[in-house]
This record gives C-alpha cells, structure tokens and sequence, in this order.
C-alpha cells in the first residue's frame, strides 16, 4: 500500500469503503498541488490580498517587562480575515476544490471559527455551503451563526452525541459519504484522515515559516520556546512547522477546563483520563472509557473542545519533539484580562490558553532569549462568550435591555 | 465456516435474509425478544451491533440506537455475555457489527478470541479497510472467523479484486452512497453494479442500506445472495412493537 499518512503510528485512514476513491484523489490533488511552485505562490498571492499576510509579529514590551524574563513576541494571526488562523488552511482547501473542479464544501465547526472561514471561502469562490455545528456551540456562538448565514452558508445543528464539536464532525462525514462527487469536505484542524493532519499542517506552515524569518530579522537568533494552544492542533502545527528542525523548544497547551481532577476537560496529551485509540477516521490519543466510548469534554473556549488531538501531535509528545501543559478556564481568563489592560491586544479564549503557560515560564527564561506566542485568534469578536467568561454585570444588563426592546 | 454454512442454506433458499440489531437498545432483555422473533421469523444470519459513541458509517435511526443503548449502560462485556446467551440457542450464525475502536481498545486478538469462545462467526467494521486490518485479519484467520468486508459503488475494480482476496464468508455490498437507513433506487444502475461485484469474488454477495420490503428483497433475489435488512426492522419495531416482527420478516420472502 501507498504512505497512508503515519507518524510513529498515530494517524491512518480508517475511512468508510465509500469513500476509498474520494480519498485517493483528494491525496492525487494534494501531492499534484504540492508540487507546483505555482500552487504555493497562488496561495501566497491570495492570503496576502484577502487577507492580512503576512501577520505582524508584534514585540509585547510592556508584557517583557512586567514578566521581567524573555522577551515576549506574538505572531499576530488574530488578524487574518475573519480573525484566525483559520482561514489559512481554508482559503488553501478552497484553492484544491477548485483544482479538484468541485462546486460544494462542507465544514464541521466548534467555535464557530473554521465554519465562518469556510463560508467567506465558499462566498469568495462561488461555492455552495454547508456548515455542521453542535447545538450547545450553535448556543455559545450564536454570532457566527449570524454570520455563516450571512455568507449564504446553510447552517446544520447537530442534536446527536453530545452536540458539540466530534458530533459536528460525525454529521460532516455523513453528509460526505452521500455527496462526494461534488462535494469536498474542509476539515478544520490537523486531524482526521490522512492526508488532512499533512494537508492542513501544509496550509498552517505559512505561520511557522513567517515567524522563523520575521524572529530572526528582529533579534537575529532564533526563539528559545514558541507557544501554542492545542485543540484539534493546527495553529499549534502552523507554528511548530516553523522550527522543526532548530533547538527550539515547541510547547503546545490544552484545556485544563475545570481542572484535571474534575474530568470537565479537553485534556488528551497531558492527562490520564486520555488513551490511544481509532476515531473519526484516524489513530490518536482520544479522551475514552475503557469499551473506547468517547467521553464529554469541556473548555470555557468551544475550539479547544475536542476529544482527539492531531496525530502529528501525539507523535511529537511521544518522541519528545514538543511539551504539552493545559490551562484551566480560571487562569485562561485571568491572563486574557491581564493581556488586554497591559498589552491591548485581545486574543481568543483559545489562544489565551498559550498565554497562560508563556506566562507562567517567561519569569524564569533569560532575558536575553525570546519566545513566540502564536495569537491564533482574535476576542473581541467572541464578546458574548468573552463578557461571560469575564461575568461582567454591566453587558449582561445591556443584554436584559436589549432583549426587552426586542420583545416590545 | 462462514461460507460454507451460507452455502448450503443457498440450496433450500433463493436469497438469505440478514438481519441487524443494536445490542442493549432498547434494552438487552427486548433484544433478546427481538432476536427470538426474527429466528421465529425465518432470519438466516444476524449482525449484533455493539453500539459506539461514533457510528459514523449510521445514518439517524441506528445512530439515535447506539446512543441510547450506551445511555442505558450497554457495555462491550455485557454484549459479549448476550452474543454468548443467542449464540447458544439459537441455530443460526451471528456476527459482530461495530466500529474499530471497540476492538482496538478491547485488543484485537483477545477480541478474536472473545468472538471464538462465544460462537459468533464473523464481524463486519466498517472503518477498518483492509489496509489497516493486518492484525485483525491475523487473528480472525488464527480462529477461522470471517472478517466481512465491503464493496461500495464508488470501489474501482483492482479495489474489488484486492478486498476479495482477504474477505471470507461473504461481501457486504452497499447499495448506495449515504449512510444506513435512506432510500435506495433499485434499479438497472444497482444491477449492474452487483454483476461487478459478483464477477470480482466468488464469496456470496449481501446487499444492504435501504433494504425495507419484500419488493426489494424480490429485486434482490438472483443478483445477490443475501439480503440485509437493518434500519427498518428497528422502525418496525419502533411503530409497530416486537410483536410485529415475525410477521414482517416471513412476509418478506415468498
């Protein structure tokens, strides 16, 4: 058999026979893709056009200095198109659709993120658009279904499992294995089948690539850790693609939720309670019972909420090329508000996460040395979820208010 | 063997009926009703299905079994006990239907050989392709139980050819794109598909996804071997009650 995409035996393609074919042309478009300087030049053309490429990689003095440790530097993804990182990989998905001569995407969606990336790809290209979301993250993040829908996507609330994130992947399948003859699936993250962890990590090196050249122009030395927040783990593989192969130490930080000890966590590469396992079409640490049922997870930010993690991911914790800690929602909205007062910058709860341990380590590192923070995302669009997280009284009375005119 | 057991009731029957049920949905004492009516009814074999937190290849109604069955407290242990209860009393072969990881967390030799003890005869899992079945064929092979595998429409011929030469005791033939449970068009397009299959591997041949009545099971009869009826006798049990469902499984044959 050809590579089915291994990385010290995470990953695979445990995939439905219906969709052996779709799988072998979607790898064929993908390696055709790769190969052509032209194809990578294009992507560069339209991330740097459409959106905001490349990103600043900003110097957080007043951080440095409060920290009082390594100099403090954030890749600023947060101010991409539709603001994350996640447009990306989508805006490259959608450059192979068109390769591919498909007419329709379909995209799971947690935060709500990757499923307005995928709408603004689907409006830019003239796609039809389909997007699956959980019906508790359709609850959390009812903007961007504002949005999605604004962008002319259909937007599917799954009411199966337990109606966040995994569930909204389950249903992407489902409506792949009807559709694929005219559909490609734009998975959002590092995971799945091969060659998504391969295909989305290629898009999301261009974070990496940027950083490494934009660190070595300012301090002229490589940083000695970069930071990432893990969920599915793409801004994480972005960024690390950047300095696989220099003395940097790569540290990728989960969601500790309500703690380790509560179980309300998405926590699958530093904890226990997580075990190797196959799902969604794929070998990885998954968060599972003993019979390999797929537990409830939690995370104050729904795109950090996932059972599995990238295979590429579970290969670096197994050969020690990366270090994973996690953060609890508590210190994530902590150093969210402290990053906005001290710095003005407004990372997503999920890149809050990186935040927390860079904090944690910067104190103790020479102040000589730098490290990157990779700002996946931006907050100040999440203000719902973030003014909950922040428990502020004065918006939820605006809300109060705000409902009542409606209701008049 | 698998093969052999579905050859010989091949002369007495034109086309065999599969059956398909979610192991403790709606509760593993129905269930045993369940499969006591479908023998009574005349069932040749019978997929058990141990339900998995994410039965990707299921379309709503099997998908909305497997989540109750596990929020009913369906374990992987109590499943094997029920397999080992109708393995024992009843005289037709049952399989294991699942997803991979069940047998992957369970380890799949000691799975194999959990299968072996109990009397189940094969197991169809539609997320391990071949390619990743190394182990898994191993062991089914060391206790000559038949791994199932499946041929779908979208299968280029060489794919047909390369499944055919791991597969034992039949093929699954999907009917159709889509998941389990929606409508199939029984047409000239599914017949020539089958004649595909059947010219691949001298295995017999089951067709199921959309299998509701006895004028597909006529459609069905000398283009396949075997017919596979699974969302609907949920369904029928469903509206109808248990009572309904040896009446349903004679009607489907002549």
């Amino acid at each position: 058999m050809n590579d089915r995409g291994y990385y010290s035996g995470f990953g695979g393609m445990f995939i439905p026979e219906i969709l052996s074919t779709t799988f072998d042309q979607l790898i064929a478009a993908f390696r055709a893709a790769r190969s052509d300087p032209a194809f990578w030049r294009e992507y560069e053309a339209i991330m740097s056009t459409y959106s905001c490429r490349p990103t600043p990689l900003t110097f957080a003095e007043n951080l440095t200095r409060h920290f009082g440790g390594a100099r403090i530097y954030v890749k600023r993804e947060d101010l991409n198109h539709t603001g994350a990182h996640k447009a990306n990989n989508v805006m490259g998905q959608g450059l192979l659709v068109k390769r591919m001569g498909k007419t329709r995407v379909i995209a799971e969606t947690g935060a709500g993120q990757h499923g307005v990336a995928t709408a603004t790809m689907a409006a830019k290209f003239g796609f039809e658009c389909t997007i699956y979301m959980g019906e508790v993250d359709v609850e959390r993040q009812r903007p961007n279904v504002f949005w999605m829908e604004r962008l002319g996507a259909k937007v599917v609330a799954v009411r199966t499992g337990t109606r966040i994130l995994k569930d909204a992947i389950n249903e992407a399948f489902r409506d792949w294995v009807t559709n694929m003859d005219s559909t490609h699936y734009v998975l959002g993250t590092a995971c799945g089948p091969h060659p998504f962890p391969e295909m989305v990590t290629y898009f999301q090196s261009i974070i990496g690539r940027e950083a490494r050249r934009q660190i070595l122009e300012r301090e002229g030395k490589l940083p000695v850790r970069v930071y990432a927040c893990v969920g599915g783990g793409s801004n994480a593989m972005g960024l690390f693609s950047g300095f696989l192969d220099d003395p940097v130490q790569l540290v990728g930080v989960e969601a500790a939720g309500r703690g380790l000890a509560s179980g309300a966590h998405a926590v699958r590469l530093s904890s226990p309670d997580a075990s190797v396992g196959v799902a969604q079409g794929y070998k990885t640490y998954f968060l599972q019972n003993r019979d390999g049922q797929m537990k409830e997870t939690h995370s104050v930010a729904a795109g950090l909420d996932y059972v599995g993690v990238s295979p590429i991911l579970s290969q670096f914790k197994e050969i020690g090329r990366a270090r994973f800690e996690a953060a609890t929602d508590r210190e994530v909205v902590d150093a969210l508000a402290f990053t906005i007062r001290k710095e003005g910058l407004i990372p997503a709860l999920e890149s809050a996460h990186a935040f927390v341990q860079a904090f944690k380590e910067a104190p103790l590192l020479d102040p000589a040395d730098a490290i990157i923070i990779n700002q996946s995302g931006r907050g100040d669009k999440d203000i719902f979820t973030v003014a909950d997280a922040f428990g502020d009284p004065a918006w939820q009375q605006f809300i109060i208010d705000k409902a009542e005119r409606y209701r008049a | 063997m698998l093969e052999t057991h579905l050859r010989k009731r091949l002369e007495h029957q034109e086309i065999l009926l599969m059956t398909h049920i979610v192991l403790g949905y709606p509760s593993f004492e129905d269930c045993y009703r369940i499969v006591e009516a479908m023998v009574a009814g005349g069932v040749d074999l019978m997929e058990l299905q141990i339900p998995f937190s994410e039965p990707i290849a299921d379309g709503p109604v099997i998908l909305m079994a497997n989540q109750q069955a596990l929020a009913a407290g369906a374990t992987v242990a109590r499943c094997l006990e029920f397999a080992d209860r109708v393995c024992r009393e009843f005289p037709i072969p049952f399989l294991f239907m699942s997803y991979y990881n069940i047998l992957f967390k369970f380890g799949v030799d000691a799975f194999a050989a959990a299968m072996a003890d109990r009397g189940v005869r094969g197991a169809i899992v539609p997320d391990l392709p071949p390619e990743e079945g190394a182990d898994y064929l191993a062991a089914m092979d060391r206790r000559e139980l038949a791994p199932i595998f499946i041929y779908s429409p979208n299968t280029r011929p060489e794919r047909l050819a390369r499944i055919a030469t791991v597969a034992r005791g039949f093929v699954y033939c999907v009917a159709r794109k889509g998941v389990t449970g929606a409508d199939t068009r029984f047409s000239a397009h599914l017949e020539d598909y089958l004649r595909r299959c059947r010219a691949a591997t001298a295995l017999p041949l089951a067709v199921g996804f959309g299998v509701k009545d006895r004028s597909d099971v006529e459609f069905l009869t000398g283009k396949g071997d075997i017919a596979v009826i699974g969302t609907q006798t949920i369904r029928i049990i469903e509206t109808q009650g248990i009572g309904a469902v040896t009446p349903f499984i004679r009607g489907l044959r002549p």
